[in-house]
């Protein structure tokens, strides 16, 4: 800032900032200049990831920053208004110079943004993507004409192929020569398109014509029954890509950190350190790594159909339903990946243009049953919701289950509709979708997007995974008691839980959860199922000293009954009543650390937690009591 | 490529985007800028005396996808009906 006020030259390396609207081919180009050694971060305060590499021409260092997508420098967001506050100097160090970046074929919309920018009066260039798509839709453009026209360099490029980098390089390596407009494009919106006009009108020996074969697969592709039918097609793989084909790898991960901590059990001399190394520290490792083969199934796929074009088309078929509830076409993918684990359904929002509208997605999507409730569920209506046929081969216990996971999902509805009117209110962002070009993909591009996607998890949440993991460890596991004398290796364990911080604090709460119909037991669980919901089950059985598989943890909880008073524990009206907290409380540091990734605070973390377990704690009162009622006392 | 709104061709009071059919053509004649839609629009260019194209509806009805300075954007009728144009008789009709 000082050397820019003081006009001398910047000190350290050249920064040039990139700038585009979406589908431009910036990310391309950004690749293509920097490789794949992009730094990731977020600018403070807003949701919008900043992404910044380096390179090196003629012995001169350079950072290029990856401005995020814009369709204009007028913000209607702060998320928006990063760009503009980026080019002032007010987020970051102000760029020495600006690379805008447009797509050959639709040149006629970019050069409104183009027009904008060079009013910036910083040294700019512009560079042509997609030069090939161009001539291959019989385009023609006179590039020094369009140079002359605008009064800045142009350049054209095919980014994922390489052609016209050497020129693109030599161009950048030398800004201060770069020539600036002698008329500066007009401000007002009207003079500003006819502005592009006449300068398109100077340039373009032929217009491409709209691309024939995008044309031809739309046709087919948004078809009123045959466009239902292949987004149904594609969410369904979006849904089993998670939900199933990602179990065995993630079962193998299992396994092998579950036997790896064994083995380092045995090595390490008996006691707390290698307790602490193979359920505390494996196993925390174990809670990080287990979501990996889900994230990489999921942004595989999801790249992939986004760089293809089909992402637009499906959110352009499904707008409707989600513009009912105040969402948008792209929220659906993230919310019902959701249904598989809310961790990479979070992390799916990322392509939801609108910042407003990811926001609420992020915080509705725990709502979706997630695959880590199955093991409570299934404990508690394997143990009390009786075999009962109901209607042909759907059965009483199918029945509650299916009634969980639509209490799930219409409940995210209602939440989401309700978040809209009142905690994030506002005219907001207008809905708008560009529906690109179908495009092959570059598989380099699609390897590093995955890449990104996995590896950003991994740093950033991943370590608060296992921090948050081995603290629960240590819940369980201190202070250290000695067992009473004669007590069998079962009442040892109970005891051990009983006495721990995590079974104190269940009894600490106890006076809070005993409306619910809830014991210490269940509090303690509550707790430990923090690192992950089923983690409950195995509290439980740790408790019950059930350690002969779930037959035997259904029976002890069926039996379980207060030593004080004699009465069962669990009682229809509490098994109901936990039933229905599990489908709204936030009992998950994962999906807690994902969303404080996402949206670069604690803030909204806290605020989805908060909200969930007053939602948890109402409903699950609600239901005590009236469950209470029907079946005689609670 | 662009015609004046007030073109002998298309005549008569403008009528909503979000109203025409799909296949047809129409010049666009003003933008509603009371809200910040409005800004948003003329930056994708649903400029005044600007050509756009009604390319088609969404499956379920709503978005409906437009041509527009090479470009294909969706909007959903709640935007599209702010913006007024004059439609262009010789292709709508045919």
């Amino acid at each position: 800032m000082s050397e820019a006020v003081l006009g001398l030259p910047p000190l350290g390396p050249l920064r040039l900032g990139l700038l585009g609207s979406p589908n431009s081919g910036k990310t391309t180009l950004f690749n293509a200049l920097t490789g794949l050694r992009a730094r990731v971060g977020n600018y403070p305060g807003v949701t919008v990831e900043r992404r910044e590499g380096s390179l090196v021409i003629d012995d001169r260092p350079m950072v290029v920053m990856d401005l995020p997508g814009i369709y204009s420098l007028d913000p209607l967001s702060p998320d928006e208004a990063v760009v503009t506050r980026v080019l002032a100097g007010e987020l970051a160090d102000r760029p020495d110079a600006l690379i805008v970046v447009a797509d050959a074929c639709s040149l006629e919309r970019s050069l409104l943004l183009v027009a904008q920018v060079l009013r910036r009066n910083l040294p700019t260039c512009l560079v042509l993507t997609m030069t090939d798509e161009l001539h291959a839709r019989g385009g023609r453009l006179d590039l020094p004409r369009l140079e002359r026209a605008l009064g800045v360099p142009v350049c054209g490029v095919v980014g994922h192929r390489g052609l016209g980098m050497g020129e693109l390089r030599a161009l950048l390596g030398r800004p201060e020569a770069w020539s600036r407009p002698p008329i500066l494009p007009p401000e007002d919106a009207v003079e500003r398109a006819a502005w592009a006009d006449s300068v398109l009108s100077s340039v373009v020996e032929q217009r491409p014509g709209v691309s024939r074969f995008t044309e031809a697969v739309d046709r087919i592709v948004l078809h009123p029954a045959l466009g239902i039918a292949l987004f149904a097609v594609v969410m369904v793989t979006f849904f089993q890509l998670i939900f199933a084909w990602a179990t065995p790898a993630m079962d193998a991960i299992d396994a092998g950190l579950g036997s790896a901590g064994r083995a380092v059990h045995g090595l390490l001399p008996a006691g707390l350190l290698a307790d602490f190394v193979s359920d505390g520290l494996f196993a925390g490792l174990g809670a990080v790594l287990i979501f990996v083969p889900q994230i990489t199934l999921l942004f595989a796929l999801l790249y992939l159909l986004e760089d293809v074009g089909y992402m637009a088309r499906a959110a352009f078929v499904i707008d409707r339903v989600m513009g009912r509830i105040g969402l948008e076409g792209r929220s659906f993918v993230s919310l019902l990946s959701s249904y598989a684990c809310a961790v990479p359904g979070i992390m799916a929002t990322r392509t939801i243009p609108s910042p407003r509208n990811r926001l609420v997605t992020i915080l509705v999507a725990p709502l979706m049953t997630c695959s880590a409730r199955l093991p409570i569920y299934a404990l508690l209506i394997g143990a009390f919701v009786p075999v009962v046929p109901v209607l042909g081969p759907l059965g009483l216990q199918g029945l509650v289950l299916l009634g969980l996971y639509v209490l799930g999902a219409a409940s995210a509805l209602a939440v989401a509709a309700l978040l809209k009117r009142t905690v994030l209110p506002g005219e907001g962002l207008p809905f708008y979708m560009e529906l690109p070009p179908y495009r092959v993909p570059t598989v380099r591009l699609w390897l590093g997007q995955i890449w990104g996607s996995v590896s950003s998890f991994l740093r950033r949440a991943g370590s608060i995974i296992l921090l948050a993991n081995v603290l629960l460890w240590a819940l369980l596991n201190f202070p250290r008691v000695e067992p009473p004398s004669g007590a069998t290796p079962a009442e040892a364990s109970r005891y051990a839980v009983e006495k721990s911080l995590a079974g104190r604090a269940g009894h600490a709460i106890e006076p809070l959860i005993a409306p619910l119909g809830f014991d210490w037991k269940i509090g303690a669980g509550l707790l430990g199922s923090l690192a992950a919901r089923e983690v409950i089950v195995s509290t439980l059985a740790q408790i019950y000293s059930s350690t002969e598989g779930e037959h035997s943890l259904r029976r002890a909880v069926r039996e379980d009954r207060d030593p004080r008073t004699g009465r069962l524990v669990f009682t229809p009206a509490t098994v109901a009543a936990l039933l229905v907290f599990f489908v709204f409380a936030l009992q998950c540091l994962s999906t807690i650390a994902v969303m404080r990734r996402e949206t670069n605070s604690w803030r909204w973390p806290a605020f989805a937690f908060t909200y969930l377990l007053v939602l948890a704690y109402t409903a699950s009162f609600a239901t005590q009591r009236v469950v209470g009622a029907l079946f005689g006392s609670a | 490529m662009s015609s004046l709104p007030d073109d002998p061709l298309a005549p008569g009071a403008p009528v909503p985007l979000a109203q025409l059919a799909p296949g047809s053509r129409a010049v666009i004649a003003s933008v509603d800028l009371e809200c910040g839609i409005g800004r948003r629009l003329l930056d994708l260019g649903f400029v005044p005396a600007t050509v756009v194209s009604v390319l088609r509806r969404a499956p379920l009805g709503d978005p409906i996808s437009y041509e527009i300075r090479g470009t294909r954007i969706c909007l959903r009728r709640s935007e599209a009906a702010r913006i007024l144009v004059h439609p262009d008789r010789n292709e709508a009709g045919a």
